[in-house]
């Protein structure tokens, strides 16, 4: 059952991160265009750590530094006067109530701490990359389209929300759907991260027996399994082409761009 | 300064099999760990150059298949590139293991294919070769039009025509996306020891000695940091031998009309 449970798992990870993720992004995105250089140095720093960090790193090494992180914070609420040092060499150790989850918990509840955790690392990561897309995305727009609203009067904000937002998708979705090929493809990560997904199952299912010591009647099973994975991912992959394409010729409509403009010559 | 020259003498070719066949137990050097995960990468240099090399030729032909006005060769060179692409390299390792595996408990043949030096090695050929056709697809579908219509008006056609414009124009149209794609390759190699294929006899890449000493000494600080120090290096190498060769594909170019490169990370294959 676990088996075809971790195909929603798969589903329900994309489903989350993928609005997350995005809000994530736009949120980065509108801070890099701040007038406050504060606020415009974090939303820029964040962005870029699209060509900062290597990306496997980030993943590894974020799951560490979120848990540890949580557990520090608990761990100084919780337990003010606890006598010895957290860091001790190499060990981390918080006190018992500070355990993130904690550890007389049902078995459920890590595993659902576990998705969290998974999900958090890849909004935050795949927010820096869509934050990029959107910032590329906002400055796309025709500046004529922003002066006009400003000589119409609109304020800043209104000019973000009625104009910016509305044109920039049409530049922002050829990244977007980059970006989404790509969180479905790493979605295999997720065993790294300790979540029962597909890949962990698959080689759960194919361990019980050493190809060397058994002679199979029937072909070694764990080659469907993978053979049934690739298929999956390849008619996710495909449907997804299938709804990008739709949605860019929606968008494309009564645009200034030469999709646009192609579209306006076919219907003549 | 003379116990880290007897180290590398021991291990630095460790992981093909030469030198002292036991790996350090207790007492872990900074010296160790450079050593055994420099050693590694050569693995890891292995399996990117023969990829690259051989994907080279099949890359070509899958791009040219890909603008074919032949429709069976156009779609199958489609999917060949759709699959490779859609779908996740660790994915594509396991199965393929797994498929040796099951193929060689019908022919002993397909013996090797099970161990990683030749089933990997596959496996990225293909990979490499559908994601830089795609890459090559690209740049000859922007070769300029002007250069062919030159090409035909010298009384160049078919294979000399190939050969001496549309070849050389598409290469240097998609050098700098290719350059991309072999620094991608690279780093996907840490991947095959990852998945599916075993390591025997503890001879493996980098990223396997990487996790040997992190849960060894218990502090992945140390080890991953020195993975990404060879990777950097690796990095470097590879941006500049690429640059010289594609200096050398525009050296008739004016200066500013070069294709620029720039470093565009893709996070997982």
């Amino acid at each position: 059952m676990g088996f075809y449970w971790s195909f929603l798992t798969v589903l329900t990870l994309l489903a989350i991160t993928a609005p997350l993720a995005l809000t994530f992004g736009m949120g980065g995105a509108m801070a890099a265009r701040s007038r406050l250089a504060p606020v415009s140095w974090l939303g820029k720093g964040y962005i870029a750590i699209v060509r900062g960090v290597p990306d496997i790193a980030f993943f590894l090494f974020f799951v560490i530094a979120l848990d540890q992180g949580i557990e520090y914070l608990r761990h100084q609420a919780l337990c003010p006067d606890w006598p010895d040092a957290i860091r001790q060499g190499n060990d981390f150790i918080v006190c018992q109530a500070a355990k993130m989850p904690l550890s007389n918990a049902a078995p459920e509840v890590h595993d659902r701490y576990g998705f969290f955790i998974a999900v958090f690392t890849f909004a935050i990561v795949f927010g820096a990359f869509a934050g990029n897309v959107l910032f590329g995305a906002m400055k796309a727009v025709p500046k004529p389209q922003i002066e006009t609203a400003e000589s119409y009067g609109m304020t800043r904000r209104q000019t973000f929300w009625r104009i910016v937002v509305p044109q920039m998708w049409v530049y922002a979705l050829p990244g977007l759907g980059n970006l989404w090929m790509v969180l479905i493809k790493a979605t295999p990560l997720l065993f790294l991260l300790g979540v029962e997904d597909i890949v962990y199952w698959a080689r759960e299912l194919g361990a019980t027996k050493t190809p060397r010591f058994t002679d199979y009647p029937h072909g070694d099973w764990r080659m469907w399994y993978f053979l049934a994975l690739l298929v999956f991912y390849l008619a996710f992959t495909r449907v997804s082409e299938i709804v990008l394409e739709r949605t860019m010729r929606r968008l494309t409509r009564g645009q200034a761009t030469s999709g646009g403009e192609a579209q306006r010559k076919v219907a003549g | 300064m003379e116990e880290c020259l007897n180290t590398i003498a021991d291990y630095a070719l460790r992981s093909v099999g030469v030198g002292e066949r036991l790996l350090p137990r207790s007492d872990f050097t900074l010296c160790q760990q450079f050593t055994l995960i420099g050693s590694g990468m050569l693995w890891n240099i292995y399996f990117g150059l023969l990829a690259l090399l051989s994907g080279f030729f099949l890359a070509t032909a899958v791009a040219l298949g890909k603008a074919a006005r032949n429709p069976i060769i156009r779609k199958a060179s489609e999917w060949f590139i759709f699959v490779f692409r859609g779908s996740p390299l660790f994915i594509q390792f396991f199965f393929a293991y797994f498929f040796f595996l099951s193929l060689k408990s019908q022919f002993a043949f397909f013996d090797a294919f099970t161990s990683a030096w030749l089933g990997a090695l596959i496996v990225l050929f293909l990979n490499t070769s559908a994601y830089t056709g795609e890459i090559f697809y690209g740049a000859l579908q922007s070769i300029p039009k002007g250069d062919i219509e030159a090409a035909d008006a010298y009384g160049l056609s078919g294979w000399t025509r190939f050969r001496r414009v549309i070849w050389p124009t598409m290469l240097r149209l998609a050098w700098p996306a290719y350059t991309n794609e072999a620094i991608f390759l690279f780093h996907s190699t840490t991947l095959v020891f990852f998945s599916g294929f075993p390591v025997w006899g503890q001879k493996g890449d980098a990223l396997y000695y990487a996790a040997f000493f992190a849960d060894k000494t218990f502090n992945p600080f140390i080890p991953y940091p020195i993975l990404a120090f060879y990777f950097i290096l690796l990095t470097l190498v590879i941006i500049a031998i690429m640059g010289k060769i594609g200096t050398r594909l525009n050296s008739h170019l004016p200066q500013d009309a070069k294709p620029k490169f720039r470093f565009r990370p893709q996070i997982i294959r």
